[in-house]
């Protein structure tokens, strides 16, 4: 049994215990921890994808119990991929949160491991239920991050997003309790073979237990209608806070490739391809209503989090097409999409602070500081974002669209992503000329507001410049990698995609001889 | 008995999704409760309802219950109950700072 499938679990959780019995210890102290175990998990999932990229299917037996009556963690290439975006992302989150997101709560660290010990198990658990208690710690780490710092919006935006997700588990515990009644398992593998034998009468139930479950996934990954909650909680937290759950919407994204293509896919024979009728429009409405509501926001945080909800859309659009080449081209856009969202968010909060006393708003303002090197990053993440050439978003896009010219669905895909992708050029267009351009005096600016016109801020020395703007270039670089070795991106999801088509191996790997029936 | 026991989640369940959807936090929160009761009940129901039967393998047992539901809804209790004691401290914390009790913090 190779031990290294559950270090990637393991080494977030005691780190996490680790810095809770720590907590008198000094500040640096806790940084440096929290950061050495976060490279840590990049070395960790670096060598998971070495391990599992010939195609094998690593699984690894808690207790040594033999699946299905015991736990399994799985890593395949998926998982492994998953893994290592969520590494990077938290590492350039981390270097960013140091800064001083980190004091205004004790226990920033404890709570930034756990959500990374949640996030970590929920890609590599191989059981319906253990995928529940990891949401669960993902979410209650999520809900202390969100609040973290305080103040009366974020508290708002909080209790609306701790409601509707307790509710969303309370939903996700009807599906599995449904399931288990009717087939008797909750291992992923053991499901597949038992869904695929299902017998008639129970066949409606199955199928009403799986599309509960595509409900709690859509609510996890914010697919239209059950959207609702994001843009006001990713506005009103803290920047890395924000940065770092791009990657929460994500793991509904994950769990619906991973449910619909291993337990309810193609060789699931009564219950096969559930989703298939839903999953296209909705990721396209909500593809749609993202784009708007990123042209009607009023405030730059709002903005980028509805640009959140419209690269749900984009990305869903491309697993719902449901073929080899859709999913490849979801996968190579998933990593993209992460990245240049949580940079977005970086950079719109150095962004932000500069623009006293109009700030998050999008009203003309005075003029910041060093407008060029910022005004420049923003031009990159723009171009990202809104998936111009050259860069990766447009051959995600690309990938994406090449992928629909064989479905029936083409006209639509086609036209709503491209006028999708227009509306959000005109968007982050115009957002950029009124940050950078219509400026003006900051007596104008306050006279609007009820605010005094408080001390300039200071001007920062390079060091400090570096450690705000860093991050976000360094999340920014890991696109641009994205783009200059597409190849092998492209390559890895290809092959990550075929193997998701062909659930057959993950079977036979976590239930040996028993899963050939 | 098992009458009984669909009556008793159907009702909890109603409760729960009516409370839940009230503009206050209170009503919420025990919304959120009662749908967690019910869920709790249900998932314990999956197991089939049987009396008297053992979990665990005993010598002299006529047939056995099954015991994984009880781990699960074990499992889920636990969770249940800390979310209950983190959504109340959130409540209160929400009806300090906003200065009310509606979800909404907006004054009616």
């Amino acid at each position: 049994m190779n031990h290294l499938v559950i270090a990637p679990v393991l080494l977030p959780l005691l780190a996490g215990v680790l810095l809770l019995l720590l907590y008198q210890q000094s500040l640096l102290f806790r940084r440096i921890l929290s950061i050495a175990t976060v490279i840590a998990q990049i070395g960790l999932a670096i060598a998971l994808m070495v391990a599992v990229s010939s195609g094998d299917i690593l699984v690894y037996a808690l207790g040594n119990w033999p699946a299905p009556y015991g736990i399994v963690l799985v890593a395949d290439r998926l998982a492994a991929g998953m893994l290592l975006i969520t590494g990077l992302l938290s590492l350039c989150v981390l270097l960013y949160a140091i800064r001083d997101t980190d004091r205004a709560g004790r226990h920033f660290h404890v709570l930034f491991q756990l959500q990374l010990f949640g996030l970590n198990g929920a890609f590599l658990t191989g059981d319906l239920f253990n995928l529940f208690v990891f949401f669960e710690i993902l979410l209650l780490a999520s809900y202390g991050l969100l609040l973290h710092g305080g103040g009366r919006l974020r508290t708002r935006a909080g209790l609306h997003f701790v409601v509707i997700n307790l509710t969303g588990s309370t939903l996700f515990l009807f599906a599995v309790g449904t399931l288990y009644g009717i087939l008797g398992t909750l291992n992923m593998a053991d499901l597949a073979v038992r869904v695929a034998a299902t017998p008639p009468e129970n066949v409606s139930l199955v199928r009403a237990a799986g599309l509960l479950l595509f409900g709690v996934f859509a609510l996890k990954a914010a697919l239209l209608p059950l959207y609702l909650w994001l843009p006001a909680a990713y506005a009103h937290t803290s920047a890395p806070v924000a940065a770092l759950f791009v990657i929460m919407t994500k793991v509904g994204a994950y769990c619906i490739l991973r449910v619909y293509t291993l337990i309810f896919g193609d060789q699931a024979g009564p219950a096969a391809h559930l989703i298939e009728p839903w999953l296209l429009p909705l990721a396209l409405l909500t593809l749609i209503v993202g784009t708007l509501g990123a042209m009607g926001s009023t405030h730059l945080r709002q903005q980028v989090a509805y640009l959140v909800v419209a690269s749900i859309g984009s990305l869903l659009t491309a697993f719902g097409l449901n073929n080899s080449a859709g999913i490849a081209a979801g996968l190579y856009y998933l990593p993209h999409t992460t990245f240049s969202a949580a940079a977005f968010f970086l950079l719109a909060d150095a962004i932000i602070n500069r623009r006293h006393p109009v700030s998050d708003r999008l009203d003309p303002g005075p003029a910041m500081a060093m407008p060029r090197l910022l005004g420049g990053l923003f031009f990159i993440t723009a171009i990202l974002v809104a998936g111009l050439p050259p860069l990766s978003g447009f051959l995600g896009k690309f990938l994406m669209l090449r992928a629909t010219l064989t479905h029936p669905a083409l006209p639509w895909v086609m036209g709503i992503v491209l006028v999708a992708a227009l509306l959000s050029l005109m968007t982050l267009a115009r957002s950029g000329s009124l940050l950078f351009y219509q400026t003006q005096p900051v007596e104008v600016a306050a006279a609007h507001e009820d605010v005094h016109i408080s001390e300039p801020a200071p001007v920062l020395s390079v060091s400090a410049l570096a450690g705000e703007l860093a991050p976000a270039v360094a999340l920014l670089t890991l696109c641009l990698a994205l783009t200059f070795w597409a190849g092998p991106a492209t390559d890895f999801a290809h092959s990550t995609a075929e193997q998701l088509l062909q659930p057959s191996a993950y079977i036979h790997a976590v239930l040996g001889n028993g899963g050939n029936h | 008995m098992e009458a009984l026991m669909t009556l008793i989640i159907g009702v909890l369940t109603a409760c729960g999704v009516y409370l839940t959807l009230r503009g206050r936090t209170f009503p919420v929160v025990l919304g959120l409760t009662f749908l967690s009761y019910a869920v709790n009940l249900f998932l314990f129901a999956m197991g089939r309802l049987v009396i008297g039967l053992p979990p665990v393998i005993a010598d002299n047992a006529a047939g056995y219950t099954d015991p994984l539901p009880q781990a699960l809804v074990l499992t889920a209790i636990v969770i249940g109950f800390g979310m209950t004691a983190f959504v109340i401290v959130l409540a209160l914390k929400a009806r300090v700072e906003l200065g009310n009790d509606h979800v909404d913090g907006i004054d009616k």
